[in-house]
């Protein structure tokens, strides 16, 4: 019934608080609720649970590893782009890329969407003709 | 007085305890330099007496009382400060109007105005937006910016917007029961041709961006789903 569990070298993804949206490492499990937790650009802390989304990802890594061989363990496992070829990363991604529309990309996005429906429409109408010949 | 370097202030007493001063009055006495000042004024310190007045004026006694004690206002020197400008509202970007006859419409910012709106343009043959002014309290900034470039806007100022004077009307009975005659206010031609040199370099740099002009000539609106507090423009 559970396929991702707490282990030491399980990426996490942190979903409230200061570091929401970072990708951390957990290297350590300090008691029932609460890990510590670790990134290549932060300083180590200790988070609940309940902040933390568990990813598919792992890397191997002893526990509370020094963060050289932590940097090292997460390129080793290529983190970052086994994360954004994830389908949870990309769409991580375009939620980003969304929100940081200008009004003049919103506008240009709207050509878009209509010249492809025009284009999708025109495809359409030739299979039915030819469906209906 | 000849510009000077402002030496800094020196204390010739600095306080070892609030109240208690480094040197004697003796001390200071020498340290102040007051028996140089005594021996040049010839063994006394010198004196200075007050001018003689002059006399004043005689006052005439004034020809009218107030009935009754009018209390005056107080003087108003306050000075309005000029309006700041948005950091984020700078020449070439585009703004959309909020308010007004033409609002939705995105429109490029010229320059401020002495009187703090802004000076701004459509241009023209894109949007029907003139030469207009616009407050900036009713204006939202995009970060999309135009090249403005040689464009020439110095001779454009409020006085270009004041209404006309009109001409006085003569009291006549006969006046009323003609018809009215329409007074069209046509634009004169100067001011169509101004319009159209600053749009003319306006339109060339907007036709370099794929898609600006197309924008320009759009309104904008919230559709569904948008969030203005989420919306970056």
């Amino acid at each position: 019934p559970f396929k991702r569990y707490v282990e030491i070298g399980r990426v996490a993804l942190v979903n409230y608080g200061k570091d929401y949206g970072r990708l951390v490492v957990i290297v350590d499990v300090i008691d029932q609720n609460r890990a510590l937790v670790d990134a290549p650009d932060m300083v180590r802390t200790q988070m609940n649970f309940k902040r933390l989304s568990l990813t598919d990802i792992t890397i191997d890594i002893k526990r509370v590893p020094k963060k050289k061989t932590l940097i090292a363990a997460m390129e080793a496992a290529d983190v970052k782009n086994k994360w954004e070829n994830s389908s949870w990363g990309r769409k991580l991604i375009v939620q980003k890329r969304r929100a940081s529309l200008n009004d003049f990309d919103r506008f240009k996005i709207m050509l878009a969407k209509i010249k492809k429906a025009g284009v999708v429409r025109q495809e359409l109408a030739k299979l039915k003709k030819q469906s209906a010949a | 007085m000849a510009p000077s370097q402002k030496t800094a202030k020196v204390c010739r007493n600095p306080d070892l305890i609030c109240g208690v001063g480094k040197f004697s009055r003796s001390k200071m006495y020498h340290k102040r330099g007051l028996w140089a000042i005594k021996a040049k004024n010839g063994g006394v310190f010198p004196r200075h007496d007050k001018k003689p007045a002059e006399p004043a004026a005689a006052e005439k006694p004034p020809k009218f009382y107030p009935a009754d004690d009018v209390k005056k206002p107080l003087p108003n020197k306050r000075k309005p400060k000029p309006t700041k400008l948005r950091a984020s509202i700078t020449p070439g970007t585009v703004l959309i109007i909020l308010a007004g006859r033409f609002k939705g419409k995105r429109v490029v910012f010229l320059k401020q105005l002495t009187s703090g709106l802004l000076l701004v343009t459509g241009p023209f043959k894109i949007n029907g937006v003139p030469l207009r002014r616009v407050n900036q309290s009713y204006v939202i900034a995009s970060s999309t910016k135009v090249v403005i470039s040689g464009l020439d806007v110095e001779k454009i100022d409020d006085r270009y917007f004041a209404k006309q004077a009109e001409k006085k009307k003569r009291k006549g009975e006969g006046e009323f029961f003609e018809a009215d005659k329409q007074e069209k206010n046509v634009l004169p031609q100067e001011k169509k041709d101004d319009q159209r040199t600053v749009d003319a370099a306006l339109i060339k740099s907007i036709e370099a961006v794929p898609d600006l002009k197309t924008y320009l000539a759009a309104r904008f609106s919230l559709k569904a789903g948008m969030k203005p507090h989420e919306l970056l423009f």
